[in-house]
């Protein structure tokens, strides 16, 4: 396949996760158009605030993919642990009641 | 479930490992060593189109080839971002090419010689590369799955852009046909190529094709970008440069002649007409470009008090 | 309209036009070339936006001759003596410093001049305008941004933004003389005096350059010729390149 490598890793090609890190990283959030929340469509790289919101707007919405941006600095993210998943996620699977179509109205009482 | 235990099931209900999950080394470091080469390519394959912007023949076509390649720069940058997301910087992916210890897809060691490169590149390389990507929507990892949904969506109008060149060369002047045929001539194999070798000889497949990262054989992802091109071929009107291609009526499918393997292994190993000038063009915009990165750096720092903006 | 005021009319459309073509060219060069990855993408997007207007520009200029040449017989069939843009826009490539800078000082012209030009009496140059003001008041955001964080960022690159300051800075009074085209033009209703730009873009300018911690470089030399067709030896190859596929294969389409 074409991005695969060919024969073993050469050697000192394994990236250490330690090198420069250059311009810190940031969350890039569209509102696609008005009356939609926005959302997340990827990440870029900028030096301050100011020029991330450019560099999102550059990379992001060339497409008319919105009207609104948002930035946020990635380290500023605070992520829920995968290994949490089932007790921060799981209790809300057995509540169906919390569902409308949990409950029978009668037809002749027409949409509710 | 233990971390292990979760990657196996998720993968068994063919779902998306997200950045946080447990994930084996090896399945992280095959990603970012398949996600880094492939931005690479993205990156460096800006420089072929890239030498006919100022020569384009016409403003309509400037304008296409200018937002083509900014797309390339795109790509790559949406890629670098999905590595990221596996704990690597984008500087150091950056610096192991210019180190050499990186590899790109050969396809781009080769040089664009007349205007018909260019219809060619968007219609057999990014036709190819399509090929491959869009079986990589459908790969375990999440951000890579995403980001190759993103690139598809903006890579179907470079293959069409391409294919309507040579459509336009194929119908003017003789010059202009045999520009169009010259150009399929030396794309087509190379082309090929891009798929890597055949499946028996391919290292990692196995591995791969497990942890749902490649999810067609090197073989039959060639065999699919043969078969959708030829017909194209034959409607414009151009020879493909294969005396043995014919139709197998038995399999239903086209059947090709030998590709030129030392010549594929010779690129990759850095042989290829272009590789050094490549690398060096690379290389020195990212070095001329060093005052610039630490100076906005430093003027953040400085400034680094002042209130954000609110969006 | 007499014949006299739609040759004026098209001298003027052509050199706006031309300027947008020369400057694009210039930033087409520039792509795979930036510090960043982030920033191939935005000069890419201005290039684009720039090539744009001048398209535009360009395909009006021909509608209004009788030859009817087309966008590519102007951009591709005038010779050096024919092409009427700022010595500014052609200045060749050199290091990020001098591309921020030539596009700083030339947007804050062509956003002061779009923003006129939409009341232009000419409806079509009206309308280009309405749209090319939105793009250059962002091109004029971004590369005012530039100036001053690299003029306010380290030893070095202030120096090279300095640099680049005085180097371009001679070809930036030519933006605002006017002569015998401008001032039919702005008379006829359809064009501005490029003098009555003048002021706003000095304090443009000059507002930028002191936040960005440069100084102004004197106005003792002005560089001029541009708009007369006596150019810089820079836009020769520049041309020859651009022309180079129109003037090898004449008549051919692609």
């Amino acid at each position: 396949m074409v991005y695969e490598g060919h024969g073993a890793p050469e050697e000192g090609s394994e990236p250490t996760g330690t090198g420069r890190t250059g311009w810190p990283l940031w969350e890039v959030f569209i509102r696609q158009r008005r009356g939609l929340s926005h959302t997340h469509a990827g990440s870029i790289h900028a030096p301050d605030a100011e020029t991330a919101l450019q560099n999102a707007r550059d990379v992001y919405t060339r497409r008319s993919e919105g009207v609104s941006l948002w930035v946020v600095p990635s380290v500023a993210i605070v992520a829920s642990d995968p290994d949490a998943a089932e007790e921060f996620f799981d209790p809300a699977a057995d509540k169906a009641y919390r569902h409308p179509t949990f409950y029978t109205i009668p037809e002749e009482v027409g949409h509710m | 479930m233990t971390g292990p235990e979760r990657f196996q099931s998720i993968l068994d209900e063919d779902g998306k490992i997200e950045p946080k999950d447990w994930m084996p080394d090896g399945y992280r470091k095959t990603l970012i060593r398949q996600i880094a080469q492939h931005a690479h390519s993205e990156v460096i394959g800006m420089q072929p189109e890239g030498n006919w912007i100022a020569r384009a023949p016409s403003l309509h076509r400037k304008a296409i080839l200018m937002a083509k390649v900014q797309d390339e720069a795109g790509h790559g940058l949406y890629l670098y971002s999905a590595a990221e997301t596996l704990g690597v910087s984008r500087d150091e992916l950056v610096d192991l090419l210019h180190r050499g210890k990186h590899k790109y897809s050969s396809i781009f060691n080769y040089p664009t010689l007349s205007w018909a490169d260019i219809g060619a590149i968007g219609w057999l390389v990014d036709g190819a590369a399509i090929t491959n990507q869009v079986m990589l929507t459908r790969c375990s990892y999440g951000p890579y799955s995403r980001a190759m949904v993103r690139i598809c969506k903006e890579e179907s109008f470079h293959q069409r852009q391409g294919y309507e060149i040579l459509l336009t060369l194929v119908n003017g002047t003789a010059e202009q046909k045999a520009m169009a045929q010259d150009a399929l001539d030396r794309w087509w194999w190379p082309a090929l190529m891009m798929f890597g070798p055949h499946d028996a000889d391919s290292t990692h497949s196995e591995q791969s094709t497990a942890w749902n990262i490649k999810r067609m054989s090197n073989d039959a992802l060639r065999q699919q970008f043969v078969d959708m091109t030829v017909p194209q071929a034959q409607y414009l009107g151009l020879e493909i440069p294969d005396p043995d291609l014919s139709w197998n009526a038995d399999t239903s499918h086209w059947d090709s002649g030998p590709i030129d393997w030392d010549e594929f292994w010779r690129v990759v190993k850095g042989d290829g007409p272009m590789n050094r000038e490549r690398l060096e063009h690379k290389r020195k915009a990212w070095d001329d470009g060093a005052w610039v990165r630490e100076a906005a750096e430093a003027y953040a720092a400085k400034h680094a008090d002042q209130p954000r903006r609110v969006a | 309209m007499t014949v006299i005021s739609r040759d004026t009319l098209f001298a003027y459309v052509l050199r706006h036009g031309d300027d947008c073509l020369i400057l694009s060219q210039r930033l087409g060069d520039l792509i795979s070339r930036a510090p960043e990855l982030e920033e191939d993408i935005a000069l890419a997007n201005i290039a684009l936006d720039i090539l744009g207007i001048g398209r535009l520009l360009l395909q009006y200029a021909g509608e209004l001759e009788a030859e009817e040449r087309s966008e590519d017989d102007l951009a591709f069939g005038r010779t050096e003596r024919e092409f009427t843009n700022l010595l500014l826009v052609e200045t060749p490539n050199g290091d990020f410093a001098h591309t921020m800078v030539r596009q700083y000082l030339f947007d804050a012209y062509q956003d002061l001049l779009w923003n006129r030009l939409v009341d232009s009496s000419d409806e079509t140059i009206a309308g280009i305008a309405g749209k090319a003001r939105k793009e250059s008041r962002y091109h004029l955001r971004h590369s005012r941004s530039w100036v001053v964080r690299l003029g306010d960022g380290t030893a070095e690159s202030n120096r090279r933004m300095q640099q680049a300051l005085e180097s371009v800075w001679r070809f930036t009074g030519e933006m605002f003389i006017d002569d015998e085209i401008d001032r039919a033009a702005a008379e006829a209703g359809f064009g501005v005096l490029p003098s009555s730009l003048s002021d706003a873009w000095n304090h443009e300018v000059t507002t930028t350059i002191e936040t960005a911690t440069l100084s102004r470089p004197d106005d003792s030399s002005i560089r001029t010729g541009g708009r007369d067709g006596r150019h810089s030896e820079s836009i020769g190859p520049l041309l020859a390149e651009m022309q180079h596929m129109y003037r090898s294969f004449p008549g051919a389409s692609w």
